[in-house]
């Protein structure tokens, strides 16, 4: 298949092979798991449990509420022992609130409704089962699957297209679960394009991984799936970027892959879909890479959501050395954090302690115009240039040069011999900027709601006037007539 | 515990004392060449020129109140002082050294804020305030006479010729643009300037009068090279510049021979190579994008061809790169690359959905 050029993009050291000959090994059950109700982007999930509640695994325990949101299920049978807040995945390490649940050692699933011919289900039905099974993009970015899916089938979608690009360097589980469980994935994938009556569909997979290219290829025999190697380059995983290689066509400013009847999903969603609809089981685990450096024993695990990240850096037998890093994700866009007390979820695709060495940050220094930002760019920014905007507050300038097309992929600030945090500057005026945009809408809420008040205040008086001139109008009428009704009985 | 960091949390192996080390390092066999070739004065004149840049920067930046340290292990200072260093007359005084990198990197750089803030390239800026101010001495050009030669001068004798002005018999020479030209207000045509003067192959290898290090064509052109392959620079603004010489020199040279002289002796005379590689690929004062750098680069060496063609000056490099210089906000202003999702104006696509 004919590819497409690639705009920028660097070759960050991939150091794959500390993990990628790992088996896929289960994460020992963890006594205590903690689910956080907000996993992925949207609405947080509404608890369903009480505390004292024993649940089966599978079983639902907070419920999607509002158009964005996705469901959480019970990832091991237990009791509710908490709900109540616990540290987030994230840098801040904030509360956030979480249901606690007491393993009872069973593992049980609760009922299960499998599917024996999974292809015969309407493409509405796989779109609600998937919903109900909570599962979101495990690639990273949580968008819940089922919205995808349906907003992609009442926008009509042509190509669908797998990612398979795992272009983060260190993350090594979707190639392994391309290499293991390549038949599941297919099936997933024929799932997908079935919801969303897709024509073509083509699987993107870095040529850096070519047993898994083998395996899924081997699994597509036979069927409209389209295994493709692509050139191993950072971000090709990005979904921008991975349809502009694979069909050649971008994604409009603003708009979504679907203006240009394109979905994308990611493997490891596929075999998520695949497990939810054949064998009903909810989205209670999923794949993560522990690696880096200071990792002794890097390794793939299927962990259960919710089961403390110290776990699995223990499955992979501690530390080599104090990690001067910790990072969910990738090194490119992962974020770090610093408690080794918060749990896997969905959207965590690997766990890395990494050395000194391997990070090679320095102290920031003058940006001497060097360009080299300018060419690795995959979208066309320029950097440098938007840096200093926001380094003088000129943040509408900042927008003026495109701001809001950067994908924050990290290629700037990987290639800046200055060590200039680029990617940094670039979040903290997004940030900004979505927190001038809120002010700005609450302000103009609270001008309407002032309005419609004094519109209100104003028609009450209005009206009571009316009717004060109403009654006065009426007694005068009637004076007037006791006045007639006398002088003609006087008359009379 | 540190703060926490953004991401990436990874970079490439890659830093600002890494970049102007290797341009040091493609600047080196040009430099030996030259030294080898002018013998003693020109290693004085070099030291003297780095040691001036060292003390000059450590100077101000204390008086500025920052971390000296850090400034001058960058290297970008190093680097302007030997730029400058390799364009001067080889046998030019030590003041002139003196003045012109302490012009560099204290009017030229840090009076701007420092490194990446300045307009023009702090060399060039440079050469034109010594060309200006102290016409004789940049033009007192000398004939080759390599270390170990019958007629080099020895160590004592350049330390005279550095630092009491000396005066040599029988060396001074004139550069071949500076005699053309000169041969031009004669009336002389260019057939007969040229003869016994032009010898392209010495040209090519530099055994010819001229800057202290601007005569190696080829050694210039592999340095270049060198920084291509290590992604120091990229090809377009050095192939543009010299396209912006060539061409019209082809043109002109096509239409009267008599007068104008052809590519070959524009490429291979004056400081052409050394700028087309060294100097308008400084980052700090040449545009961001690959298409800005072919319309800057081809500039430089259309003004270069000009100067050389019809100004006052013999040379014209180190004022097409200033001239130029002030076009480069104006050029990063309005050449962009197009940004993905977007057409050239900036307007998003149309949502196509496909057959």
């Amino acid at each position: 298949m004919k590819l497409f050029d690639l705009r920028g993009g660097v070759h960050p050291e991939g150091r794959k092979d500390i993990s990628t000959e790992r088996h896929i090994r289960v994460l020992p059950l963890p006594k205590k798991l903690f689910v956080p109700l907000q996993q992925h982007i949207g609405a947080p999930a509404n608890p369903v449990v009480k505390v004292g509640d024993h649940v089966l695994k599978g079983q639902l325990i907070a419920t999607a509420q509002g158009a964005v949101s996705s469901s959480v299920h019970a990832p091991t049978s237990g009791v509710i022992t908490a709900l109540g807040d616990f540290p987030a995945p994230h840098p801040s390490g904030l509360p956030v609130p979480t249901i606690t649940i007491e393993s009872d050692g069973e593992d049980k699933w609760g009922a299960i409704e499998s599917v024996d011919d999974p292809l015969s289900l309407s493409p509405e039905n796989i779109a609600a089962r998937v919903a109900a099974a909570g599962i979101v993009g495990l690639g990273g970015a949580t968008f819940p699957s089922a919205l995808k899916l349906n907003l992609s089938r009442a926008s009509g979608v042509q190509t669908l297209i797998m990612n398979g690009g795992e272009c983060e360097p260190y993350l090594t589980c979707d190639d392994r679960i391309m290499r293991e469980r390549a038949v599941e994935i297919v099936e997933g994938i024929r799932l997908i394009a079935q919801a969303v009556d897709a024509k073509e569909i083509i699987v993107g997979i870095e040529d850096n991984k070519p047993e898994a290219i083998a395996a899924m290829q081997a699994a597509a025999q036979g069927t409209a799936v389209n295994v493709v190697a692509m050139p191993s380059m950072y971000p090709m995983g990005s979904e921008k970027q991975i349809i502009q290689v694979l069909i050649g066509k971008e994604v409009p400013a603003g708009g979504r892959p679907a203006d240009i009847g394109v979905l994308v999903h990611n493997v490891a969603t596929a075999f998520a879909v695949q497990q939810a609809i054949r064998h009903g089981k909810a989205l209670v685990s999923r794949l993560v890479t522990i690696s880096g450096g200071a990792i002794k024993t890097p390794c793939n695990v299927e962990a259960l959501i919710g089961t403390p990240v110290q776990e699995l850096i223990d499955f992979a037998d501690g530390y080599t050395q104090p990690a001067a890093r910790l990072v969910l994700g990738g090194p490119m866009m992962g974020q770090q954090f610093t408690s080794t007390e918060v749990p896997v979820v969905k959207g965590t695709s690997g766990v890395l302690a990494l050395t000194a060495a391997e990070i090679g940050q320095a102290e920031a220094s003058p940006c001497i115009r060097c360009s080299t930002c300018v060419r690795a760019c995959p979208v066309g920014l320029v950097p440098l240039e938007m840096m200093t905007r926001i380094r003088a507050s000129d943040l509408a300038s900042a927008v003026k040069l495109g701001l809001r097309d950067c994908i924050a992929c990290g290629s700037c600030s990987y290639v800046c011999p200055a060590h200039i945090p680029l990617v940094h500057y670039f979040n903290y005026a997004k940030g900004d900027l979505a927190t001038q945009e809120r002010a700005k809408l609450k302000q103009e809420a609270t001008k309407k709601l002032a309005d419609a008040r004094n519109e209100r205040i104003a028609r009450i008086e209005r009206e009571r006037a009316e009717a004060a001139a109403r009654r006065k109008a009426a007694r005068e009428a009637k004076e007037r007539a006791a006045k007639e009704a006398a002088a003609k009985a006087e008359v009379v | 515990m540190n703060p926490i960091a953004h991401s990436p949390h990874a970079h490439a192996p890659v830093s600002i004392a890494k970049v102007m080390a290797t341009v040091l390092l493609a600047l080196t066999p040009a430099t030996l060449f030259g030294f080898w070739l002018y013998g003693w004065p020109a290693i004085n004149l070099w030291a003297i020129s780095l040691i001036a840049a060292i003390v000059g920067e450590a100077i101000v930046v204390r008086m500025q109140g920052r971390a000296v340290r850090a400034v001058i292990m960058d290297g970008s200072g190093i680097l302007t002082a030997w730029l400058l260093a390799i364009s001067l007359p080889p046998f030019a005084p030590w003041w002139i050294a003196v003045l012109g990198s302490l012009f560099a990197v204290v009017i030229g750089k840090q009076l701007y804020g420092g490194l990446g803030q300045n307009v023009f390239n702090p060399a060039m800026a440079a050469r034109v305030m010594l060309l200006i101010s102290f016409p004789l001495e940049m033009t007192t050009w000398v004939a080759p006479a390599p270390l170990g030669s019958a007629h080099a001068p020895g160590l004592l004798e350049s330390l005279r010729i550095t630092f009491l002005s000396q005066h040599i018999d029988g060396m001074a020479s004139a550069s071949l643009l500076g005699h053309v030209k000169t041969e031009f207000t004669r009336g002389v045509g260019l057939d007969q300037a040229l003869a016994g003067y032009y010898t392209p192959l010495d040209m090519l290898w530099g055994s010819r009068a001229g800057s202290l290090g601007e005569t190696a064509a080829v050694l210039l052109l592999l340095g270049g090279l060198f920084l291509i392959a290590r992604r120091i620079i990229t090809w377009h603004a050095p192939v543009a510049m010299l396209l912006g010489v060539v061409v019209p020199a082809l043109l002109f040279n096509t239409i009267n021979p008599g007068h104008y002289a052809g590519p070959i002796y524009h490429l291979l005379s004056g400081g052409l190579m050394l700028g087309a590689f060294f100097i308008i690929t400084d980052p700090v004062t040449s545009p961001n994008t690959t298409t800005g750098q072919l319309i800057f680069g081809f500039g430089c060496g259309l003004m270069t061809w000009i100067i050389r063609t019809w100004g006052g000056y013999p040379e014209g490099v180190a004022f097409a790169v200033m001239l130029m210089n002030t076009l480069t906000p104006l050029i990063d202003q309005y050449v962009k690359p197009r940004i993905y999702g977007r057409d050239r104006k900036g307007a998003a696509l149309p949502a196509n959905k496909g057959a």
